[in-house]
């Protein structure tokens, strides 16, 4: 944290300390007090501190600007720096509200949603301070200043004055008053909120600047890789260390629970010798009797038993007598394998421990720095306290950034060395020991009477992975009268996480897909169909009509196009989207062409960075869809790098990808996921629109297409 | 293997390396030399994120051996402009391209190969050429707009 002349802020629940007020007078109370730092400097420079990762979703800048915009502040004058990781000061709440502390992960698109009544609030503090300073030294009511973009003014006496130049003589009271809510600024005064401004990250992203944790070099530093479990649980015995430890140039072999690592003085040594370790790895884990493809005869078995208890999600009105009552039932499978996070920066991390052993520095790319300083606390047998994190730009993040194991890896090994450490995965390393998204299969069953209306609603969720299964499987815009939904968890050893959007994904793709069957079956259009279940929420079927119209829906696509509409929601936003497709006579590929897509995220803090979050999440669901599926085979993953696991392309994004944003004044919600879980349905149901027939397992590889094109 | 010595010209600088004659130019340019701008993405040259300009030519310094650069003019990111001053890094902050980061350095040095070849390419030789560069962050439609204004402002 810079501290040069000038200011530090704290701005606390019921006060708003200076930076030594602080740090004398709140020792006691000082966690639940603080929650945002802001930093004035007397020529006019601004730092606000950023409590979340940055890793491309921009919020770095959304949360800058929420306490720029309260404070009136001269948006050029504004620099952004990590803040220290304190979750009771610096953590945002799970939803709104201003109280303060929590959580400092980054995930689940939470950010700017957590943050925005408390920056904003912090925001306000900071300008009543800078207020009241000009308020006493000029001896006028402080009612008569008005503050605009970096000065406070007063009209009467057509006096202004710098915010640089009040930090020269401004004192912090000790006590600051809450500002109330009816006194920050109301929508229509925006000035930065809800405008177009560059992201703060961006130029240093242009020019190669900017710092992940892989650029980190130190004096003395050694580099090292490891060679992990091929199958999860299993320990390895290295079988040649002695000739290993023999090649000039490496530093140490160094025996994890999980692996071996290869210490090195350069990184392509460690690279090479690797290769040339032999290990006996321990045999009879879990993992080993996955198979992920023989996987779903068994799920199938699981979710025909009807004496299935699972943990139910939704249960309302009678799922059994709805069904039973029904003209007409429904029953279909969807099925989604393994998938990848495949952030482009593979994981990495550097240690650097002090000569006297009792403290040391870690720099890392993390979602959750708390949690990542821990590892590494831990690892060395050191308080956290003892532990400084730096903070760098993660090269994605995507969930599997807010786990901590490669950091725990770095610090065990830089102990056994007591050497600055770089630990890098290679991309196999990434891919191999990835937590996947776990696969599953999606039981539909629904009951429609005979007017048409759909009276019962089963979705069973089979696979392994737990909770990460769930997300998203509640139809919380689509009206059922009677529903069940439950998940049954099958535990296959293996790694899963959180990954973009997690269950949403899967979820929402069997959801949109089935209520396409079924709307198609009562030969009602798609859009009409869903309208008609959601009619009791109004924002869900603006968001709906919206896409469609943006889509022309009713016009049909022409030349062996068709296209197909989904909806979704993520972290409290709406999405619904239309993609237009065909498929490739000779290869079998689908070709999305267009995309449209209308976000209700209501106010949204960074209009172009929404946008280009959706895009991005479209691209990346795209991938997911059609491309990425991870194969395990006696517990061992079979892919290795993109040549196997192909991410998608330049020449596979759509032509366009058209986003509305609508306009709202209800609370933000997140946007960074939202765009991703409607993908998979649309384009199933357009594949079905222009072929007749559907796809049901992801991803939508060209095989896949063949194979149901020729059933 | 035997480290040698090899002499190698980066953004019109020399550069005296100690290392293995197979060693990756990526892991001399970043680790030994300390120009960091380049990534490793898959090191299989399959995601363009270690993408440098050989002689003007862009290659992928993941698979390409050191001994194999000696004597060529490497440029790298830091190597373009001074300032952001490259049309193509102009409209770069123009589109607000990145997200996350990782692979734009290799996302622009690809591209201001194609520029120098080829002053108005066509979208469909954009997406060609661009092709092997991957942005898991998907920022693809805002790459060829990039792309696409930096041939109407160069
Ligand atoms: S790191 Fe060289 S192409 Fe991926
Ligand atoms: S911006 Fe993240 S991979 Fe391209």
């Amino acid at each position: 944290m810079k501290a040069t002349g000038g200011i530090t802020f704290a701005i606390a629940g019921y006060g708003l300390f200076s930076k030594f007020a602080f740090a004398k007078e709140n020792e006691k109370s000082q966690e639940k007090q603080i929650t945002a730092w802001v930093h004035l400097d007397t020529t006019g420079q601004i730092t606000i501190f950023n409590p979340a990762a940055e890793m491309g979703q921009g919020s770095m800048t959304a949360l800058a600007v929420l306490v720029a915009e309260e404070m009136d502040a001269d948006w050029s004058k504004v620099n952004i720096d990590y803040s220290p990781i304190e979750p009771g000061i610096y953590g945002r709440s799970w939803g709104r509200g201003r109280s303060r502390g929590g959580t400092m992960l980054t995930v689940g698109s939470y950010t700017v949603s957590g943050y925005y009544d408390n920056l904003r609030h912090a925001g306000a503090q900071v300008r009543y301070v800078l207020l009241h300073n000009v308020s006493q030294k000029w001896d006028v009511p402080l009612d008569q200043l008005r503050t605009s973009s970096g000065f406070v003014i007063h009209d009467a006496s057509n006096r202004k004055i710098s915010y640089g130049e009040i930090a020269t003589f401004a004192t912090v009271p000790a006590q600051i008053p809450e500002i109330p809510e009816d006194q920050l600024k109301s929508p229509e005064d925006f000035q930065s909120i809800g405008k177009y401004l560059p992201r703060y990250d961006v130029p240093a992203k242009v020019d190669g600047s900017a710092q992940y944790s892989m650029d980190v070099k130190l004096p003395d530093m050694v580099y090292a890789v490891i060679s992990r479990s091929p199958v999860h649980g299993s320990k390895p015995s290295i079988l040649n260390e002695n000739i290993i430890k023999e090649i000039p140039g490496i530093v140490d072999v160094v025996a994890l629970k999980h692996g071996i690592g290869i210490v090195a003085e350069s990184i392509e040594l460690a690279i090479d010798t690797r290769k040339k370790l032999e290990i006996k790895w321990s045999s009879r884990e879990k993992a080993e009797t996955h198979n992920s493809s023989t996987a779903y005869a068994d799920y199938e078995k699981i979710a025909s038993d009807r004496n299935q208890r699972g943990n139910v999600i939704v249960d309302k009105g009678n799922v059994d007598d709805g069904l039973v009552s029904a003209s007409k039932t429904y029953t279909y499978d969807y099925k989604n394998d393994y998938v990848y996070h495949a952030q482009m920066e593979p994981l990495n991390a550097v240690v650097s421990i002090a000569e006297d052993g009792a403290s040391a520095d870690v720099w890392v790319g993390t979602q959750g720095p708390a949690g990542a300083r821990s590892a590494a606390a831990n690892a060395l047998g050191l308080k956290t306290s003892k532990v400084k994190l730096h903070c760098c730009y993660l090269g994605g993040g995507f969930g599997r950034r807010s786990m901590s194991d490669y950091v725990s890896e770095a610090a065990l090994l830089a102990k056994a060395v007591k050497r600055p450490l770089k630990l890098i995965w290679t991309r196999e390393d990434d891919l191999q020991y990835g937590a996947f998204r776990p696969m599953s299969l999606q039981r539909m069953q629904a009951g429609v009477d005979k007017r048409g209306n759909v009276i019962a609603w089963q979705h069973d969720v089979v696979g392994t992975g737990g909770r990460l299964l769930a997300t998203g499987a509640s139809t919380n815009y689509y009206s059922f009268p009677n529903q069940k939904i439950q998940v049954i968890g099958v535990d296959h050893g293996v790694r899963t996480k959180h990954w973009r959007a997690v269950g949403h994904g899967p979820n929402k793709f069997a959801i949109e897909s089935f209520i396409d069957e079924i709307a198609a079956d009562q030969k009602l259009d798609p859009v009409t169909f869903r309208k008609n279940l959601m009619k009791d929420f109004p924002r869900a079927l603006k968001v709906l009509q919206t896409a469609a119209d943006m889509a022309d829906w009713d016009k049909k696509s022409s030349n062996g196009k068709a296209k197909g509409i989904a909806f979704g929601e993520r972290s409290g936003s709406l999405v619904a989207g239309v993609c237009e497709i065909s498929i490739d006579k000779v290869s079998s590929k689908i070709k999305v062409h267009r995309i449209w897509a209308a976000l209700d995220a209501g106010i949204v803090v960074q209009p172009d960075n929404a946008v280009a979050q959706m895009e991005g999440a479209i691209i990346f669901g795209m991938s997911s869809i059609l491309n990425e599926s991870i194969t395990f085979k006696n517990g061992i993953v079979q892919e290795s790098n993109f040549h196997d696991y192909p991410l998608l392309r330049m020449a596979d994004a759509p032509e366009s990808i058209e986003v509305k944003i609508i306009e709202s004044q209800e609370p933000p919600s997140g946007i960074g996921e939202a765009g991703l879980p409607w993908v998979g349905g649309a384009i199933a149901n357009a594949f079905a629109s222009l072929t007749g027939k559907r796809l049901q397992h992801l991803p939508f590889t060209p095989e896949k297409v063949r194979e149901v094109l020729e059933s | 293997m035997d480290k040698s010595t090899f002499v190698i010209h980066v953004n019109g600088q020399k550069h005296r390396v100690e290392v293995e004659s197979n060693t990756p130019l990526l892991w001399v340019i970043r680790e030994h030399i300390g120009l960091m701008g380049t990534k490793f993405g898959c090191g299989v040259a399959q995601c363009g994120a270690c993408t440098i300009h050989l002689n003007g030519n862009p290659v992928r310094s993941c698979v390409l051996p050191v001994s194999a650069a000696e004597g060529s003019e490497i440029t790298t990111i830091e190597g373009i402009s001074e300032d952001n001053s490259h049309p193509l890094q102009k409209a770069w902050i123009a589109e607000q391209v990145p997200q996350c980061g990782y692979c734009q350095s290799g996302q622009i040095m690809q591209a201001v190969a194609l520029l120098e070849k080829n002053k108005k390419p066509s979208r469909e030789e954009i997406i060609t050429h661009m092709n092997g560069v991957i942005c898991r962050c998907g920022t693809y439609v805002r790459i060829i707009k990039a792309i696409e204004r930096a041939t109407l402002e160069g």
